[in-house]
């Protein structure tokens, strides 16, 4: 064999060997007992890098540009303030244009900026302590609850002024409940359709 | 019946046409009807309430005819963010990836590094429970205190979505009353975990959020 065609060879059978590696993440080793080999025979390695994020509901469809999507959910949280506020605060006084008007709050006492900067770190916030809500016209911001209304939530921070008396025609969806209930048990989720 | 078809795959071409994009469903173009597209995620106190439960959905509307063939991506990780002191970095993080109708979980546990890269901590400690199939109970395990289940669930996300839609574009002023659900009757794969609040400092607020990552 000449050289020239071993070195082919070889780098067909590097090739090969490369590709068939790839499919091996799934196959369980099958031993002679049938039972089967766990964990240290399965392939986790690689690198992943993130194509989604997600904290609060709804953040990225309402307030993100859609040219800027991907972008948002390819960014850290501890780097989204600073890459997103300013787009938030124009897109959230573009919805809602009483946010423009000097002093003008949402019923948190937030105005356009001290929202939309809350807003922009796209974190869900959680309290360890007792009650887990989006809100529940106590508690702010302490979880997000199966069943919490959290769009009609959102809409009144946004059209619903000071006071959530403004804008009631934007200001609920009218849509309060799942349509299937849960459970109050593990995995709480109702079954699938 | 033809009609019916007929009708059903109007009313899903309709669906496609407004673009249905809510809570973070479909929520941006390169995840858009993909397996890292995340569509909720939620967190709550549990039954015991000395735990905290933690959820996140992927892949989300779909119809029940299309829920046996969903499936989670092998080159998908999910990874549940826990940030303990305020600064919006993870500082554990309880890692999810299936392999073969297994889920397997790793953590929670500090992570190697924070960013936009992850690899599986598979030094953590290591959890898994089988994935349910469409049609049967709900299959769940326990390690570690800590409880699992992964597999198709209704979508607990509910919307009028569609007139949502309809106002931004301009073609209506206001929600309608009652609103109609655009979320009914379609179901999302679900990822639920529930730990003790111990396992994440016990007391105080947290801050949390999930990622799903691509194999390189």
């Amino acid at each position: 064999m000449k050289i020239k065609q071993f070195i082919y060879l070889f780098a067909f059978m590097a090739v090969f060997a490369a590709c068939s590696n790839d499919d091996d993440n799934t196959a369980p080793i099958m031993m002679d007992d049938d039972t089967m080999m766990m964990d240290d025979e399965i392939d986790f390695s690689g690198t992943f890098t993130q194509a989604d994020q997600m904290g609060r509901p709804a953040v990225n469809t309402v307030f993100v540009s859609s040219a800027s999507k991907d972008s948002f959910n390819t960014t850290i949280p501890s780097e989204q303030e600073a890459a997103f506020q300013a787009m938030f605060q124009a897109n959230l006084e573009a919805l809602s244009a009483a946010y423009t008007n000097p002093g003008d709050t949402n019923a948190l006492g937030l105005d356009s900026e001290s929202f939309t900067t809350l807003l922009a770190t796209d974190v869900l916030n959680v309290s360890l302590d007792g009650v887990t809500t989006f809100f529940d016209g106590t508690n702010v911001l302490t979880g997000r609850a199966l069943a919490d209304d959290v769009i009609t939530v959102e809409l009144l921070l946004i059209f619903g002024g000071e006071d959530f008396m403004e804008n009631p025609g934007l200001s609920n969806d009218n849509v309060d409940a799942n349509d299937a209930a849960f459970s109050s048990s593990f995995p709480y989720l109702a079954s699938p359709w | 019946m033809k009609n019916l078809k007929i009708k059903y795959g109007l009313f899903c071409l309709g669906l496609l046409a407004i673009g249905l994009i809510a809570a973070d469903h479909i929520d941006a173009p390169a995840v858009q009807g993909q397996t890292t597209d995340i569509t909720d995620i939620y967190a709550f106190q549990g039954e015991n309430t000395d735990n905290i439960v933690f959820v996140a959905n992927l892949q989300g509307l779909l119809s029940p005819g299309a829920t046996a063939g969903a499936s989670f991506d092998e080159n998908t990780l999910l990874e549940f963010n826990f940030d303990l002191d305020g600064d919006a970095v993870e500082d554990q993080v309880l890692q999810a990836i299936p392999r073969n109708g297994t889920m397997y979980f790793f953590g929670p546990t500090a992570p190697a590094s924070t960013g936009l890269n992850s690899s599986v901590a598979v030094d953590a400690t290591e959890s898994s429970v089988m994935i349910t199939p469409y049609g049967e109970s709900a299959i769940t395990a326990n390690n570690a205190g800590m409880q699992f289940f992964a597999g198709p669930r209704d979508d607990p996300f509910f919307m009028d979505f569609a007139q949502y839609t309809a106002i931004i574009n301009g073609d209506a002023t206001e929600f309608n009353n009652p609103g109609s659900d655009t979320f009914a009757g379609s179901n999302v794969l679900s990822v639920v975990v529930e730990m003790p609040k111990s396992m994440l400092g016990g007391s105080g607020s947290i801050n949390f959020w999930v990622t799903a990552n691509s194999k390189q």
